[in-house]
């Protein structure tokens, strides 16, 4: 009996430590192949040139493009995703029936469940062509259609979490809110939003941190044109998309080219770190304000 | 003296959650001006006919009534009437205290501010007002811009009265109001009473019996969804006719 319990402890600590020691070697791995990679072009030129041609004979090593294809694509999947799950969290809670929010919950959650590449593909072959009809200057590979579809994917993430912090606010606040002869309307907007914001806030930069982490839809419907611009209707590159389109090419193993996506991922990483670290601080620091 | 209008007249009321029928029969008039009393074991439909008087149960999946309920003449259930209007003319204060997490000042104001006032002028001197009557001026007048819930208990429930002054209401709910305060800020909430009575008509809740003695003009005593026994308070409490609300009030059960 005693040995069972050793073995069953040693086999959780186990799963426990593989987890972490996995965590530890992809850390350790970019950073020792960024590290080999910034000895050999600077962090001020990584950051400050304003091109990215790693792969031409001009070599040039601007982040900058790469991240700016981030945040447009990032910044229009959240204009669509934000209003529209917002939207769907405030009329779950103060409008719809305790039935019909059973069944349109999970209804929700299945946006979730389509593959990534789907969507992809879905943002090629059919939200462009649409867009290219009212919109003439429209490419093929535009920042636009890849952003939208991108925000549909992640209106259940806001939808969902945003909802949870809105039936997490004590019921005598609506009440209280009800009582003095607010509208519906004006208990969500005045009351409910206001009193769930810091989880809303949560849900919206878990958001970012998906959207900035998202590489099959960019990938096939944004184009993999590194450029420094903020205009949605061109192709543009993300940073995932350069790893992508590095990873399955055929740059030699251990040459500056190759490291180049280690330097990528490794400012992906930093992006996505400090967004989760700073969603799990505004949870911790405006959890217990209603208790 | 003439004999004073009566503000909320219930009419053959029935209520029912889904299956279960919470209210029997209620034929209740309640007196302008006064404070009237609803006492009863839990579960007895005291809460329940409470917030039939503001439609607070509106949104509970399953509640319905039969039946009538006349707010100055006016059916409260006619479907011409809007819910949100017929709460600024009957306020409700509740069991807990409920502050928004928002100022002192911001909370006192939110009924004004939802109706559309922005006169800064206006609402400080709804403010002021307001918790001049609740007897909070005094105690919070330099930290109106700090939030109310770091406030005490009794305070917060006098700000909640005090909001719900604000936008001018006849009629007061109050649904247990003391249950969650200590005894001295219990005294102040009843003195309270006492000053408002002569301004709103108001209807309280309580689990205390010595609370509906003091506090009330009229009692009403609810039992398993009936309303058993209303009378004077004095009447009820000196001699009552009905063998249950004896048990009860001399604590028999309950």
């Amino acid at each position: 009996m005693r040995v069972q319990e050793k073995i069953i402890e040693g086999l959780l600590w186990l799963s426990a430590a593989i987890t972490i020691l996995v965590t530890v070697s992809i850390i350790w791995v970019l950073l020792s192949e960024s590290i080999q990679f910034f000895s050999e072009v600077s962090i001020l030129r990584f950051l400050t040139e304003k091109e990215w041609t790693p792969l031409f004979a001009d070599k040039k090593f601007g982040i900058m493009p790469l991240v700016a294809g981030t945040f447009l694509t990032t910044a229009i999947a959240i204009a669509v995703a934000l209003p529209i799950g917002l939207t769907i969290a405030i009329y779950l809670n103060e409008y719809a029936h305790a039935r019909f929010k059973t069944i349109i919950k999970p209804l929700l959650e299945v946006l979730a469940t389509i593959p990534t590449v789907v969507y992809g593909f879905f943002a090629l072959t059919v939200v462009t062509p649409f867009l290219q009809s009212f919109i003439p200057g429209l490419a093929g590979f535009n920042a636009l259609s890849a952003g939208i579809v991108m925000g549909v994917m992640i209106i259940p993430m806001i939808s969902s979490l945003s909802e949870d912090a809105i039936s997490a606010v004590p019921r005598s606040l609506r009440e209280a809110a009800y009582g003095m002869g607010s509208t519906r309307l004006q208990t969500a907007f005045g009351v409910m939003v206001p009193a769930a914001s810091s989880g809303i806030l949560v849900s919206v930069i878990l958001a970012i941190s998906r959207a900035v982490g998202e590489t099959m839809i960019v990938a096939i419907a944004a184009g993999q044109q590194p450029r420094l611009t903020l205009n949605p209707l061109v192709p543009i590159e993300t940073i995932t998309t350069y790893i992508v389109q590095v990873s399955m090419g055929d740059v030699p193993h251990g040459s500056l080219e190759y490291r180049t996506i280690f330097a990528a991922g490794m400012t992906l990483f930093v992006f996505t770190f400090l967004l989760n670290n700073l969603s799990f601080w505004i949870k911790k620091k405006y959890q217990e304000k209603y208790d | 003296m003439t004999k004073k209008h009566n503000k909320l007249e219930a009419t053959n009321l029935d209520a029912f959650y889904g299956d279960f029928h919470a209210l029997k029969n209620i034929n209740v008039a309640m007196e302008e001006k006064a404070v009237t009393a609803f006492i009863g074991p839990s579960g007895c439909g005291k809460s329940t006919f409470l917030r039939t008087l503001n439609r607070m149960n509106d949104y509970i999946d399953g509640f319905r009534i039969q039946g009538q309920i006349l707010l100055d003449d006016r059916d409260i259930y006619a479907s011409n009437v809007r819910v949100d209007e017929l709460r600024k003319e009957v306020g409700m204060v509740f069991q807990k205290p409920n502050p928004f997490p928002k100022t002192i000042f911001e909370n006192v104001v939110y009924g004004l501010r939802i109706q559309g006032i922005k006169d800064k002028k206006v609402l400080q001197e709804a403010c002021e007002t307001s918790l001049r009557q609740t007897a909070l001026w005094e105690e919070v007048k330099d930290k109106l811009d700090k939030s109310a819930l770091a406030l005490s208990g009794g305070q917060q429930q006098r700000l909640c009265i005090a909001r719900a002054l604000a936008i001018s209401p006849s009629v007061i709910l109050m649904d247990e109001p003391t249950s969650a305060l200590d005894p001295i800020s219990t005294a102040k909430i009843e003195d309270l009473i006492h000053e408002l009575k002569q301004h709103y008509t108001i209807i309280i809740v309580t689990h205390n019996m010595q609370q509906a003695g003091r506090v009330s003009d009229h009692t009403a005593f609810f039992y398993m969804g009936e309303l058993v026994e209303y009378a004077k308070t004095k009447t009820m409490f000196t001699s009552p006719k009905n063998e249950r609300t004896q048990n009860y009030i001399t604590g028999r059960f309950g």
